[in-house]
């Protein structure tokens, strides 16, 4: 581990998490985000994202492991972890009978700011959000992504170093997740605020992100920004869905011998080019000398799920189980 | 952190309590007029027992006008444990934990919300009371005491309310909990003094029904006066409830916020 410096950084070194009569939901991971940088934290449902997040943000203590977070310890120095950082956790914990402007000011006073400031504290964070017209109604009426927002402006009311952002699109559409990233690329780029970013959007991690870690069942699997990621893969890759689906088996026979079968668990029959794009002409060729015909076919370039295939075996979509419960965990 | 700081957090998440509580008409008419119909059936149905000798008073309304205080409390034990178990249950309490707040500020915001809302069902009963002529024995000095009895009894139901949920992390298991604790006011001397009570083993479950001390402290101040036995009995036993559920839900609350 680095030395001590009390900066926006987070250092992770062998970090554990064990839960009761289950597997090790984070199982040693190590990692180091630069300041001010947005680091994407992508994985299924289960892979152990969360039980980080709470890890780091001082909710669960580790098994096994260090961590620090803006230079202190997570472990001994709890409430000084808990003044540099700001949180927005799955799910937008709210009271559906207070207002927007209400939250703000619980948490404003919880947070020990002044009399004085709270109320244009307040105001300043439902501007910039986008909730001023809202602010004076019940949070029980809110959309989803308004709620998501209010959760942002909660997590940044005592200007926070560090941001913990769990899965903050999730359930949103997209016109409400584009304006919580553009908000997410403002904190960093202006403000310098480092963000660490739980994800199971691959589109998530690729916009937003500097650098990306992939986790899977509690292990890194792969790390650094998404160019380099992608470009560690390389090769494009082939999708194809015969008609029939009885045809699957003579498909995959025929274009076993241009590339790597990719089994991305979604039907598709997928092969990475051996050679790239001029080795297209070659795959169509087979498809009909084999007597086939394809109701879709598809070049990808490569993505983070390539990578995850890659990495994993499996494609990101659908290769989920769910997280084990925090209720769970063992002391 | 500052002993302004630490107050302005209990302050905040009292208010919260008041504020959510008061946009929920139920959770606010419900503990003012459930006690009152009790007490409207309760006082016809009952009111030839103020012939028995030895009975009190010959008002069997003023008599039972001291249930409807224990009743609010009880009403204060259920509104501060769901809230709490609500705020387990959807995470807010995870947010909560992330700010600076104090563990002891979110119990005292708590019971000083729940003493709000008891002072407020208990200036209810003390109207009421006033409005269908009950004679308040012990004056005005005595309906302070009242008030003053109200907020103490309103912090220890509301701590047991919060130890409850703490432990349960349960909404429906403090809803499932709060009739066991209508037990404890049936088994007390709500309708009878407790040495007219002609059933050997009733009289004695209300004779160590700690809710019996209770009510006999209310009814005291309106029926009787000034006297020293029951107030001391009943200041007593809500200070030893109070001291004993504070402590257990503090204890409770170290195990739940695991923070570190």
């Amino acid at each position: 581990m680095k030395t001590v410096e009390r900066t926006n950084s987070i250092e992770v070194e062998g970090l554990v998490r064990e839960f009761k009569k289950g597997p090790r939901a984070v199982d040693g991971i190590d990692l180091y985000v630069e300041p001010g940088e947005i680091y994407g934290f992508l994985g299924p449902n289960g892979a152990g994202k969360s039980t980080t997040v709470l890890m780091l943000t001082t909710l669960l203590p580790p098994t096994a492991g260090k961590a620090r977070v803006g230079g202190y310890d997570v472990v001994a120095e709890g409430p000084k972890v808990r003044s540099v950082i700001g949180a927005a956790l799955q799910e937008a914990a709210l009271d559906p009978m207070l207002t927007g402007r209400d939250h703000l000011r619980l948490q404003a006073t919880l947070q020990g700011i002044s009399r004085a400031e709270r109320r244009p504290r307040a105001q300043e964070l439902l501007d910039r959000v986008g909730l001023s017209e809202a602010a004076d109604r019940k949070v029980g009426g809110y959309s989803g992504g308004m709620k998501r927002r209010l959760d942002l402006a909660l997590a940044l009311v005592h200007r926070p170093r560090i941001i913990f952002l769990d899965e903050p699109t999730t359930g949103l559409d997209i016109q409400s997740r584009t304006a919580l990233w553009d908000e997410v690329s403002r904190l960093a780029r202006e403000d310098g605020v480092t963000i660490f970013l739980t994800t199971q959007y691959l589109e998530e991690a690729d916009v937003l992100a500097n650098r990306v870690g992939i986790i899977d069942h509690g292990h890194i699997v792969a790390e650094g920004t998404p160019q380099a990621l992608k470009a560690d893969i390389g090769l494009p890759s082939v999708h194809a869905v015969p008609v029939e689906h009885a045809d699957r088996e003579r498909l995959v026979v025929a274009l076993a011998p241009y590339g790597e079968s990719l089994d991305g668990g979604t039907g598709d029959v997928i092969i990475r080019l051996r050679e790239g794009l001029a080795g297209l002409p070659a795959v169509v060729r087979a498809v009909d000398d084999a007597g086939l015909t394809l109701a879709h076919l598809e070049i990808q370039a490569p993505s983070l799920d390539d990578v995850f295939l890659a990495k994993t075996g499996r494609s990101l979509e659908g290769a989920g189980e769910d997280e084990p419960e925090e209720a769970e965990t063992a002391a | 952190m500052t002993a302004g700081v630490l107050w302005a957090q209990v302050a905040a998440v009292a208010r919260r309590s008041v504020v959510r509580t008061s946009r929920q008409p139920a959770a606010v008419v419900f503990p003012l007029i459930f006690p009152m119909l009790l007490l409207l059936v309760n006082s016809g149905g009952l009111e030839a027992s103020t012939n028995l000798p030895g009975f009190p008073t010959d008002s069997f309304v003023a008599f039972a006008l001291a249930v409807p205080f224990i009743q609010g409390a009880l009403f204060s034990t259920m509104n501060a444990g769901t809230d709490l178990a609500r705020d387990i249950q959807t995470g807010f309490l995870n947010r909560l934990s992330l700010t600076s707040m104090r563990g002891t500020a979110l119990i005292a915001g708590l019971l000083g919300g729940a003493v709000v809302l008891g002072l407020i069902q208990a200036s209810f009963y003390v109207a009421v009371g006033l409005i269908i002529g009950v004679d308040f024995a012990s004056g005005a000095l005595g309906i302070l005491v009242l008030f003053f009895f109200a907020a103490v009894i309103s912090v220890s139901f509301g701590a047991l309310g919060i130890f409850l949920a703490l432990r349960t992390g349960s909404g429906e298991a403090i809803q499932g909990l709060f009739p066991l604790l209508f037990v404890f006011l049936f088994l007390s001397s709500m309708n009878t003094p407790r040495d007219l009570i002609s059933v050997d083993w009733f009289r004695f479950v209300a004779s160590i029904n700690p809710v019996s001390y209770l009510i006999e402290c209310v009814r005291s101040l309106i029926i009787t006066g000034w006297d020293g036995r029951a107030l001391g009995l009943g200041f007593g036993f809500a200070f030893l409830i109070g001291i004993v559920a504070i402590t257990v839900a503090t204890l409770a609350l170290r195990q739940r916020l695991v923070r570190t």
